[in-house]
């Protein structure tokens, strides 16, 4: 079998190949740490979209308060280590169980909400989150945060560089995308998108579709809470302001960059919205005098709005849709 | 926690009045546009934040306050129809959660470019008319927080004549009704659309100038505003005018007395509580009143 062959057969396995090859030889020929670090910031900020793509795309069901997930890891991840001094890894696996029973709960009664309604609960639940992180200051250490989260280690091995670190994240990142792929090309994944089409049909033919959406959720904050330890162990400092409203509306652009059901698509989204904002960092000062960070929030409203009103289905499902494709189409 | 007298209470009571007055004319905004065109608009808020900056941008030229006024509402009821125009009116066919992102996007870029115009410092508008603050019952309050709800019930009613004593107010409330037979009837739903959007910009405007004294004015006050102004329609049914007045209402209430009584940091949280305790309450109401509208299309 050559290359072009196992390609069109395999597409999701030559492409997840490609993948750890590229993220693999990064750092052999980037020796810049800025760019080394973006590349950490795209791998935590991929492990995120995965997880709203799941939710959104697959489930259908719309999150404006994702980043209090994402949150409430960072924050488990650091108050854990920090204030009770447990070892990260351990701390990280409770973040996983908070969040995931969290959202478990939150899951049981927000579902019986649909469109706008979940919209805003969601909204209202993201706001609630990000606040309570400064108010509960013995805890959180309030607004102005919480420093010495200690470092990753595994026995002797310390993540103490940015490459290192930048491994373990994209290791991370291909284990969740082959969690996605398995999961979005299984019965269950099927189930989704029959639910996604109609929920009622769904049921009818015997889906249990809150169940499933329940699964999704779960499995969706699982990502944003690893997320949010990986972040503060790479910080090893958290505030609540990553986590604010803005950032669940991020969160969101990247996911519709990537086309709101597609699981490579939220690689491409995160990777295309933090390399954007880093462009406009260097050159926005260039145009506009003092212009800081949040004037590129202006640059992602743009996006969103242009990209939803001609794109629905996002940017590279849009665009996939518009280019023909005759052999190596991705299978998502 | 000391103790308080009847002018303490009176006081949290009387200030979330006027706070939540600006509440009601934001969620008259949001349910206007609701009920006409079916989009949850959650960039009302910037229409505040819009008014507000106007108002002080004029009034920094020498414009007489209620010319400024005037024309910071006419300003913003325009970028309210340019804004429809551009966003809303050509996916009129899209899905209840792709026309929410579209509004979330229009909210952040308008806050973005406010950025860029006016920058992060904050401005100053003077209170309307100067003078002693009025006292009853061993409460205090301010001529700016009169101001507030004189204004507020005087749009009130020119709103409800104009949406209940004239034929464009029948054709919009038509269009809220039943879009496909009121467009049977002559009624064009884009032109009512591009109304209610002029109308909610307005009223936004409205809510933004009339806060402007008593705060600071920034480039990013139009987002908590908004999303307390959707609270509180939300708190009334969303398609319900008096709903959206009772809600905002409680609302401000609601948020004074527990900013006074409970802790001031706290106060936001409890606004958003209480949207999702409301919101599951009607839950089953409410779904059952979307999956109905679905039916019937």
């Amino acid at each position: 079998m050559n290359m072009q062959q196992f390609w069109r057969r395999r597409p999701n396995a030559s492409a997840l190949m490609l993948l750890a090859i590229v993220v693999g030889s990064l750092p052999l020929w980037v020796k810049s740490s800025y760019l080394i670090s973006t590349g950490i910031f795209v791998g935590i900020s991929a492990i995120l979209t995965l997880g709203l793509c799941l939710l959104m795309g697959y489930a259908g069901q719309i999150s404006l308060g994702h980043a209090a997930f994402y949150g409430i890891g960072a924050y488990t991840s650091a108050i854990l280590t920090v204030r009770s001094g447990l070892n990260p890894w351990l701390a990280i696996l409770i973040g996983i169980i908070v969040t995931a029973s969290a959202a478990y709960l939150i899951g049981l009664f927000i579902f019986r909400l649909s469109g706008h309604y979940l919209a805003v609960a969601t909204l209202g639940l993201g706001i609630i989150v990000y606040l309570a992180f400064g108010e509960f200051r013995e805890l959180t250490g309030g607004p102005t945060g919480l420093p010495g989260v200690p470092r990753l280690a595994v026995g002797g091995f310390v993540f103490d560089g940015d490459v290192e670190y930048f491994y373990l994240v994209w290791s991370v990142v291909i284990v969740f995308l082959v969690l996605s792929l398995n999961v979005v090309n299984s019965r269950v994944g099927r189930a989704l998108r029959a639910i996604h089409g109609s929920e009622a049909a769904a049921d009818s033919v015997g889906i249990d579709s809150s169940r499933h959406k329940l699964q999704m959720l779960v499995m969706s904050v699982v990502f944003a809470s690893v997320a949010g330890s990986l972040y503060v162990h790479y910080m090893r400092f958290v505030s609540p302001q990553p986590f604010d409203f803005t950032a669940s509306v991020r969160l969101v652009v990247m996911a519709a960059v990537g086309g709101l059901a597609s699981v490579w698509g939220a690689l491409f989204g995160a990777a295309a919205v933090i390399l954007l904002t880093v462009v406009l960092r260097e050159f926005l000062p260039l145009v506009v005098r003092d212009a800081s960070g949040e004037h590129t929030v202006i640059v992602y409203g743009i996006i969103l709005v242009v990209i939803m009103v001609l794109m629905p289905e996002g940017l590279t499902v849009g665009l996939l849709k518009s280019i023909r494709w005759p052999s190596f189409k991705l299978k998502t | 926690m000391h103790n308080y007298g009847i002018g303490d209470y009176l006081q949290l009571i009387l200030s979330g009045i006027s706070t939540g007055s600006i509440y009601v004319l934001i969620a008259l905004g949001i349910v206007m546009i609701y009920n006409v065109t079916g989009v949850i608009n959650l960039a009302q808020g910037e229409y505040t934040m819009l008014g507000a900056m106007f108002a002080v941008t004029y009034y920094s030229w020498r414009v007489p306050l209620l010319l400024a006024f005037l024309a910071s509402v006419l300003t913003v009821t325009l970028i309210g129809m340019l804004i429809e125009r551009l966003t809303v009116n050509p996916v009129r066919s899209a899905s209840a959660v792709t026309l929410i992102i579209i509004t979330v996007g229009v909210s952040i870029t308008i806050r973005g470019i406010a950025l860029l115009v006016w920058g992060s410092t904050p401005y100053f508008l003077p209170e309307f008319t100067g003078g002693a603050p009025f006292s009853i019952l061993g409460a205090v309050m301010s001529r700016q927080r009169l101001w507030i709800v004189g204004t507020a019930g005087l749009v009130l009613l020119l709103l409800y004549y104009l949406l209940d004593r004239t034929l464009l107010g029948k054709a919009l409330r038509a269009c809220a009704i039943n879009r496909q037979a009121a467009s049977l009837m002559g009624v064009g739903p884009a032109q009512m659309s591009l109304l209610a959007f002029a109308l909610s910009a307005a009223l936004g405007a409205v809510a933004g100038i009339v806060i402007a004294p008593l705060t600071l004015v920034t480039y990013d006050m139009g987002l908590m505003l908004g999303l307390k102004g959707f609270v509180a329609a939300v708190i009334g049914g969303l398609t319900s005018a008096p709903g959206a007045v009772v809600g905002g209402l409680l609302l401000g209430v609601l948020e004074s007395l527990s900013a006074g009584l409970i802790s001031s940091g706290l106060k936001d949280a409890i606004a958003f509580l209480v949207l999702l305790v409301v919101i599951l309450a009607l839950s089953k109401k409410v779904v059952g009143r979307l999956k109905g509208r679905r039916m019937t299309k």
